[in-house]
């Protein structure tokens, strides 16, 4: 592992860290919905440096171009003044610094014992295996998810149609009168 | 990088979805919590994928499958907050207690 890598790979860990910490911390639902982008930027800078490159594309062009937008449509179209900042109170800080607290003290003291079983000499098989084995040994799971996305794609569209109420309706004579 | 370096920071980006979760009350915040956990969860199988030899074809398909469904779950999220947005006029998650007994 030459000094670059390490370089690259403390500069680009930075980047995401911060990203999560903004999510958080900040209170603007805009800001917010941004630092969350550099966020998932950062986590496919990570998934390159691992060497999955197909995954990292993957999260670029469906997490970042494809449901960012979509969370950010939302922010847009739901963004009235009192939304945007809604403050959590005191306790609920106190509450939710004292969990993050605790279970990353307890993460951080066993993950290292994973360590043991780790090798560096493993290298990442690339798209053509992945899409081998998408078709071969992980058919069902494959298949499933392709039926799922047609579930959602109908679901999403059903539950946000545009509802018509009976007044909007146009008036519609009973019955047409014949020439 | 080791494995640990990558274990630890997907360990503090999902402190910082639960977090968020906790302390959000607006549902798209929420939502943005849920998305920061799934990634850390992602991080973690790609990081093992990468480091156990015997986990390196499971780990990147896991990854993808959980992007898929990510996608689809933010989807049908947002048509729920929308929708409660049109007939409550909020996105306040304290103010959805209608089946509150």
């Amino acid at each position: 592992m030459s000094v670059l890598d390490e370089i690259l790979f403390a500069i680009v860990a930075l980047g995401t860290g911060l990203g999560a910490v903004g999510v958080v911390f900040t209170r603007n639902i805009v800001r917010q919905a941004v630092c969350l982008l550099f966020t998932l930027i950062g986590i496919s800078m990570l998934y390159f440096l691992l060497g999955a490159e197909f995954v990292g594309a993957t999260q670029l062009i469906v997490y970042v171009g494809g449901t960012m937008v979509l969370v950010i449509f939302g922010v847009m179209l739901t963004a009235r003044q009192e939304f945007v900042t809604i403050r959590a109170t005191p306790v609920e800080w106190f509450t939710a610094g004292l969990l993050g607290l605790g279970l990353f003290t307890i993460l951080a003291k066993t993950l290292p014992a994973l360590e043991s079983n780790a090798s560096e000499k493993g290298q990442l098989p690339s798209t053509g295996p992945i899409g081998v084995a998408f078709l071969t040994k992980y058919l069902l799971p494959f298949e499933a998810i392709s039926l799922h996305l047609l579930v959602v794609l109908i679901g999403a569209a059903y539950l946000a149609r545009a509802k018509k109420r009976p007044s909007d309706l146009p008036k519609i004579p009973l019955e047409k009168e014949e020439k | 990088m080791t494995l640990t370096s990558f274990l630890l920071i997907g360990a503090f980006l999902f402190i910082c979805g639960l977090a968020c979760i906790s302390i959000r009350r607006n549902a798209l915040g929420i939502l943005m919590g849920v998305e920061l956990i799934l990634n850390a969860a992602n991080l973690n199988f790609v990081a093992c994928a990468r480091y156990l030899p015997n986990f390196a074809l499971e780990g990147q398909i896991f990854a993808l499958i959980v992007i898929v469904l990510a996608a689809g779950e933010a989807a049908i999220a947002l048509a729920i907050i929308l929708n409660f947005y049109n007939n409550h006029n909020t996105v306040d998650v304290d103010r959805a207690d209608e089946l509150k007994g």
